[in-house]
């Protein structure tokens, strides 16, 4: 998987939409044109409204529909998903999920699906090994308990190294889709401004100043007072801890630095482009639409809303209230007249309270779902950013955890 | 064990999505309408508890936006400042700019050092006995354990120092089950669920904080007794639509349809609720919340959330 082949001439049998110079009307595009003009795309949202599983439908029908080889890069996908994807127990690697899976699904992939899941010990492990410049740095770092710390904590580091793992998996192999699935974060830009912050963290002149006075055991007057109030709150050791961290991290900075810079230009190419996802609930909309905002503000391609779990059409006609109202406001009335025909199926069920009382439930029901599915349209239909692709998603009744309900989530997102 | 809102600082965690905020703002309503003078800290800062009682945007400084009920954001730089001021007696005027560069610098390389300032402000707030009851929208379950954990990390991480001095306090608190307890958000469904069960796991192995309760939102209605069922299945039959749809004079089939989905999505969360019971059931008390069929959330629908969650408390 790692040689360095370059980019492959695009397959023949996918189906291409004219160049990227043609810009259409809002809503009027398909994903089917996204997925085929794009080489990555990157599926982000708030948390909880199905993002992983959406970006695996996405690859899933990419890998059926085109011809194409496609990588799917999940972070932190459902037991039951990750099975379904092959992924049980496989962790960095890439893997190819296998035709016989799609058959069993009842689909024949026109391309490949391969897939892999992120595991940010391993990864930042390995981009360690490639930016040391010594087997002993190396060892040192790896053992450091500060790195350790960063590696496995620190919350940041999930989402630089998810886009770290992007570009070296964009570089280096030759898949010509790339659906990557982004990490929960506080704040649904962190990921975006990842590889800027990494840079910055390690090409800063503070980083410097920590480092100065352990190696030099030389502080100026200008620092004087930032040690001493550093030392008092941390103490000297902790300082002298984390200064050897720094130190031995010292001979990686260029390295970090040029790789951080080249993830957010991928980031920011034409070739990539942004899916948004999200639930028609009042407070994720809200986030996803503001995240659609800062894409466009950044110069981003905002290629596709995705609208998960959305209730369905029959919850918002006028007649369903109505027939519902009646059906609660008659309920014994219709119940003594329906008694014969559910009598004939069985007899206790002819009894009319009990046909009574399951009419008002059922008509209560309805009326409860469409305040539901009422607010949702009326979300929808304030939506700030229109791209040029809205897909819906419907809710469906069951979890999704084999490659059949992706294929049948996918093909939702699809037309 | 400590009543849920007789404890001092309760952490609210939980699976972005699950409604997290919401039953943090409930719960701190529910204290209040108990006569309880509460903080509602909000530390993720999306800026959404404002909008759970439709009260201007909060910041760092608490202020009250019911009566007894007070709310701020956390925020690490101005919580930085204050314990400086108060527990370190470090004046420190104006601006504090390289000194929170700095700051942010040696908190990004050793983890523990931001989160123990919201800690640190949090269980301040304890320990001086300012609130009855100081309730936290913590981070989502994947960051909250390092935010727990934090003072022991720290603890180990730094031998010596006026930080290593806080740390001790703070841990006597975070300690002790009749102060402080986490509550976990979560839905009836596979992932919520799952984390859950995970984050349950991570507390009990890695912080010294008990978890209280397991708060499970949106719990949908149960529509049919077992008989009743099969009186609504019977409905569905084509004789039996035939004869409702010329009885109502309308087509009565999406009606039905909505039931049926009702009873399905019920069904599929009930097995994940099965195995959330069977996981943590018996160690840790649950509450459940139905599931809210309003227009649009604020203050009303916070106070609907609230009186459930009394209920349910056995107010």
């Amino acid at each position: 998987m790692a040689g360095r082949r370059g980019r492959p001439a695009r397959d023949a049998g996918a189906t291409r939409l004219p160049s990227a110079s043609h810009v259409p009307a809002a809503g009027s595009g398909s994903m089917d044109g996204l997925l085929a003009t794009k080489e990555i795309v990157v599926a982000c949202g708030p948390g909880g409204v199905g993002k992983t599983t959406t970006a695996a439908a996405a690859a899933v029908m990419a890998a059926v529909r085109h011809g194409s080889k496609v990588l799917v890069l999940t972070v932190d996908p459902a037991k039951r998903l990750a099975d379904a994807l092959g992924l049980d127990g496989i962790g960095n690697t890439e893997h190819r999920v296998p035709d016989e899976a799609f058959r069993a699904a009842g689909v024949k992939p026109r391309g490949q699906l391969w897939a892999a899941m992120l595991d940010t010990k391993e990864s930042w492990d390995a981009l360690i090994r490639h930016h040391a410049p010594d087997e002993q740095t190396r060892g040192e770092i790896l053992a450091n308990p500060l790195y350790q710390n960063i590696s496995g904590r620190f919350i940041q580091s999930h989402d630089y190294i998810a886009m770290e793992r992007l570009y070296e998996i964009h570089s280096e192999s030759d898949y010509d889709l790339i659906v990557v699935d982004t990490p929960p974060t506080r704040n649904a830009l962190d990921f975006l401004d990842a590889p800027q912050r990494m840079a910055d963290f390690f090409s800063s002149r503070l980083l410097r100043w920590l480092i100065v006075p352990y190696r030099s055991r030389l502080v100026n007057v200008a620092t004087k007072p930032f040690y001493q109030i550093a030392d008092r709150i941390l103490g000297t050791e902790f300082l002298a801890d984390i200064s050897e961290f720094f130190i031995l991290f010292q001979s990686m900075y260029d390295g970090f630095v040029e790789r951080s810079e080249s993830v957010g230009r991928l980031l920011s190419d034409r070739r990539t482009t942004f899916v948004v996802v999200s639930t028609l609930e009042a407070v994720p909309l809200r986030e996803a639409e503001f995240f659609a905002e800062q894409l466009t503000a950044r110069r981003l391609h905002l290629g596709a809303i995705v609208l998960n779990k959305v209730l369905p059409d029959y919850l918002r006609g006028a007649g369903g209230a109505s027939v519902a109202e009646s059906m609660k406001e008659r309920a014994g009335d219709l119940a003594a007249q329906l008694s014969p025909t559910l009598a004939k199926v069985d007899p206790v069920l002819g009894d009319t309270d009990q046909i009574a009382r399951v009419l008002t439930e059922v008509a209560d029901s309805y009326l409860n779902f469409q305040v539901v599915a009422l607010r949702e349209m009326e979300e929808r239909s304030s939506l700030s950013v229109v791209p040029d692709v809205l897909a819906t998603v419907p809710f469906f009744e069951t979890d999704i955890f084999d490659l059949a309900g992706l294929v049948r989530l996918g093909e939702q997102i699809w037309d | 064990m400590t009543a849920l809102l007789d404890l001092k600082l309760v952490f609210v965690t939980g699976k972005g999505g699950v409604g997290k905020t919401t039953v943090a703002s409930a719960m701190a309503l529910l204290a209040t309408l108990q006569g309880k003078r509460v903080l509602i800290c909000e530390v993720d800062a999306k800026g959404d508890v404002a909008g759970f009682y439709e009260a201007p945007p909060t910041v760092f400084k608490e202020r009250e936006v019911l009566p007894g009920l007070f709310a701020m954001t956390m925020d690490t730089e101005a919580s930085l400042r204050e314990y400086l001021k108060l527990q370190l007696r470090i004046p420190v005027v104006g601006r504090i700019g390289p000194l929170a560069k700095a700051f942010d610098f040696v908190a990004t390389a050793a983890p523990g050092v931001r989160e123990i300032l919201t800690v640190g402000k949090l269980c301040y707030e304890v320990r001086e006995r300012n609130y009855d009851l100081v309730v936290v929208d913590a981070p989502a379950s994947g960051h909250i354990v390092g935010q727990l954990a934090a003072p022991q990390a720290i603890n180990n991480l730094v031998k010596v120092g006026l930080i290593r001095t806080q740390t001790d306090w703070m841990l006597d608190i975070l300690s002790d089950p009749t102060l402080t307890g986490l509550v976990a958000v979560c839905t009836p469904e596979e992932m919520p669920v799952t984390e859950t069960i995970e984050l349950a796991d991570r507390v009990r192995k890695e912080t010294t904080v008990k978890l209280s309760a397991v708060v499970v939102n949106r719990v949908l209605p149960e529509l049919f007794g077992r008989q009743e069922e099969e009186v609504f299945d019977v409905l569905g039959s084509a004789e039996a639509l035939g004869r409702l749809n010329e009885l109502v004079g309308a087509d009565a089939g999406p009606v039905l349809d909505a039931a049926r989905l009702a009873v399905t999505m019920r069904r599929t969360r009930s097995t994940h609720l099965d195995r959330l019971r069977l996981s943590i059931g018996g160690a840790t008390p649950m509450l459940y919340l139905p599931y809210l069929f309003t227009r649009s959330h604020g203050l009303r629908t916070t106070r609907q959330v609230a009186a459930s969650l009394g209920e349910e408390l056995g107010y």
